[in-house]
């Protein structure tokens, strides 16, 4: 579904992606991990059309379609999904009407009636079970007094509602407890299909016990450096990085 | 490929249209451009006016030659040649019209452009609606209804004519033709308006209506409105305007006058569209409107709500005159300028009587090269034992060549009161703009969206019919106006 090639891309004249190559095909659980500043973050905002990054060379296809070319908001529309690392908040705007013009925005993409209030409302209600949010979701600003565990909770939901083809998940793990990280992976679980695929974007294995990686990248100065199966984040864990530095002769 | 940047995107999003630009061709009887003595003898005999209407008129124009057009507002104003605009313009009916069906065609069918269908409004939504098209009431629908309760609800004219004491005892007493230029310009030249009367214990059942239309070119309109509140009623009053796209300037220089009695009060809504002018600050309404409210009675209360789109210049500031014990005052106001607008807006808040309370809440939203500013004066006088106020105004900037300003002022005369203030600036997020571009939200639905949530706490004062009309407003008056 998703082909990355030789992408490079940078930001303020900066290069921070030097060339990324994956594959992604539906029913996969990619993980890309790495050190700071490898760049992690970086691949998601380019990915979803992040107007701070600029792309200079590489192609992305998602489902044969150019995915470079599109808006951003066309880019969801066709179904890929990002969970913000850093969740903003949007003060006045509540939930239920975020969500609703963006999953009519998406309905309307596809040629599809706009749902009606009564559809919408029994849509998130079952969702936001998926995350255990309590019914006071749909009237609370987006975002706005959530706790960290709530904010990435309500990203989940918001997949859940969307139902993305390609889930990106940002350092969903950052900032969580244990019990609110039992929450959010078993949302990410609950959702995945043999239809969808998810990248999984994170420093630590921690997350990795509860969704379980088919692949294991690591991202280090711009470049996937090492791919393997879920034991190399185990190696990760237990090693860190710098073995990788001395396999590419840095140390 | 290239990313566009953010102001690129937000720039390109589509063009600032003004839906409500279109001109009716409707026969009008316009009198000669200018203004002097005679001219207003003119328009009084046209009107069928009675002498001390005359003189009134005539000490206001008296009056106005004596003053200077003003400066200190933060606005860059071009010299108006006001013996350049015809005081007068009425789209030619025989009569007064008695019933729908009698109301000219090219007429209904503007109103219906507009959104207000007067048939419509007549027979579902129990909105009684007064419609002035340039200088004169076309209709007011629902009269006989609001009568049964003692509700006067008519256009000045008629007013006038069908109820002098009443319009005499008012007229004036809020807003003196001496208060400032274009009060005494308005005092002299005020063509029509809407007049409100309820009686004593009256609740009134639907919301009350006028919407002003600017037609007739060279024109400029000046009404009146005036709204008495008698003890222990209530009524809401809602006031929409538009006018046509022209390339020229016109002046629109209105009075609205309210009195509230004993325990009585008055909610004022009004969404302003006029034409704002095109993008290169072409054409567009000069808005330059005295609105005062007395809160006479104890207990009284009296609420502004503005939705401010339109017009090229707006200079206005509703005000609560706060004369009774324990009366309240509000304010709620989101001021939206776009492109190459200028706003001056805010309130005056007076305190005379003991124990009264004023609350402003003030939403700026500044986007292209528009300047925006509140002004506001909070004033306790020495009387006016444990007054309270309240003020909060926030700015949101959506572009990086557009102004916000405030100038709050106080006036403390009595050290029981307490006054808070409270202000904030912000740009518009553009990380709040990504993020809801990642769920499927487009730029312009998004900003939509951010700047509706940040008027929020004004837009839920406004009548459910206003809320989501206003809403859309906002949205379309900003369309590609980040950046």
């Amino acid at each position: 579904m998703l082909k990355i090639t030789d992408l490079h891309a940078s930001i303020n004249g900066k290069e921070i992606l030097k060339g990324i190559n994956l594959v992604v095909k539906p029913g996969e659980v990619h993980a890309i991990m790495g050190p700071n500043g490898s760049g992690k973050s970086t691949l998601s905002a380019v990915l979803t059309g992040h107007p701070a990054y600029e792309v200079t060379r590489g192609s992305v296809e998602f489902y044969g379609k150019d995915l470079l070319a599109l808006s951003p908001e066309d880019r969801s529309h066709e179904g890929l999904f990002l969970s913000f690392q850093y969740p903003v908040e949007i003060p006045g705007v509540s939930m239920v009407n975020f969500m609703r013009t963006a999953v009519n925005e998406q309905r309307k993409y596809r040629g599809l009636e706009p749902l009606s209030a009564t559809d919408f409302l029994k849509l998130m209600r079952e969702k936001r079970a998926i995350v255990e949010l309590d019914n006071k979701l749909a009237s609370r600003s987006v975002n706005e007094g959530f706790s960290g565990g709530e904010k990435k909770r309500n990203e989940i939901f918001q997949m859940a509602m969307l139902e993305p083809r390609l889930s990106i998940l940002d350092e969903t793990d950052s900032g969580l407890d244990i019990d609110a990280l039992r929450i959010v992976a078993g949302g990410v679980n609950k959702l995945k299909s043999e239809k969808n695929a998810t990248i999984v974007i994170t420093h630590y294995q921690r997350l990795l016990d509860y969704i379980a990686p088919d692949f294991v990248h690591v991202l280090y100065k711009g470049r996937i450096v090492k791919s393997g199966g879920p034991e190399l984040a185990l190696e990760l864990e237990e090693r860190g990085y710098d073995w990788i530095k001395k396999e590419l002769g840095e140390i | 490929m290239k990313q566009d940047n953010p102001n690129e995107i937000l720039n390109d999003v589509t063009a600032n249209e003004y839906k409500y630009g279109f001109v009716t061709d409707i026969e009008t009887d316009i009198i000669p451009k200018g203004l002097s003595e005679d001219i207003i003898r003119h328009i009084s005999q046209k009107k069928g006016e009675p002498e001390w209407l005359l003189e009134f008129r005539l000490k206001a124009y008296a009056y106005w030659k004596t003053l200077e057009m003003p400066h200190w507002a933060h606005l860059t104003i071009p010299e108006i040649d006001y013996q350049a605009i015809s005081y007068y313009a009425a789209p030619k009916t025989k009569q007064a019209p008695k019933s729908l069906e009698e109301v000219d065609p090219e007429l209904r069918k503007t109103f219906d452009k507009l959104g207000i269908s007067l048939e419509e409004q007549m027979k579902l939504s129990g909105i009684a609606v007064d419609a002035v098209m340039d200088s004169v009431s076309v209709r007011t629908t629902f009269k006989e209804k609001l009568a049964e309760l003692g509700v006067i609800f008519c256009s000045f004219s008629e007013a006038v004519k069908d109820y002098p004491d009443l319009v005499k005892r008012y007229l004036g007493s809020v807003v003196s033709y001496r208060d400032n230029f274009f009060a005494a310009l308005n005092s002299a030249v005020f063509s029509d308006g809407s007049f409100v009367y309820i009686p004593k214990g009256v609740r009134c059942p639907m919301e009350l209506s006028t919407y002003f239309r600017i037609n007739a070119a060279n024109t400029g309109q000046f009404e009146r409105t005036l709204i008495v509140a008698d003890d222990d009623s209530y009524v809401s009053y809602l006031e929409g305007c538009t006018a046509p796209m022209r390339d020229e300037n016109q002046l629109h220089a209105a009075i609205v006058e309210i009195v509230v009695h004993d325990r009585a009060e008055v909610k004022y809504s009004t969404v302003q569209n006029w034409y704002p002018g095109d993008k290169e600050g072409k054409g567009g309404i000069y808005n330059f409107v005295t609105k005062r409210g007395m809160c006479k009675g104890d207990h009284s209360k009296l609420s502004w709500t503005q939705v401010e789109t339109g017009s090229a210049i707006t200079w206005k500031y509703p005000s609560c005159v706060l004369a009774g014990d324990h009366s309240v005052g509000e304010f709620y106001s989101v001021a939206v300028t776009n492109n190459y607008q200028q706003a001056d807006t805010g309130t005056k808040m007076i305190h005379i009587g003991k124990n009264t309370r004023s609350t402003i809440v003030s939403k700026g939203i500044s986007a292209g090269r528009s300047q925006n500013s509140y002004r506001g004066l909070v004033k306790v006088l020495p009387g006016a034992e444990n007054a309270r106020n309240f003020t909060q105004c926030d700015s949101l900037l959506l572009s990086s060549d557009c102004g916000a300003h405030t100038f709050p002022y106080m006036d403390i005369q009595n050290d029981t009161a307490i006054v808070e203030h409270e202000a904030t600036t912000s740009k518009i997020n553009e990380d709040q703009i990504f993020y809801c571009n990642q769920r499927g939200i487009p730029t312009e639905d998004a900003v939509g969206l951010i700047v509706n949530g940040y008027a929020k706490e004004v837009m839920n004062k406004l009548p459910m019919e206003f809320a989501v009309e206003a809403q859309k407003l906002l949205q379309i008056s900003l369309e590609g106006s980040v950046g």
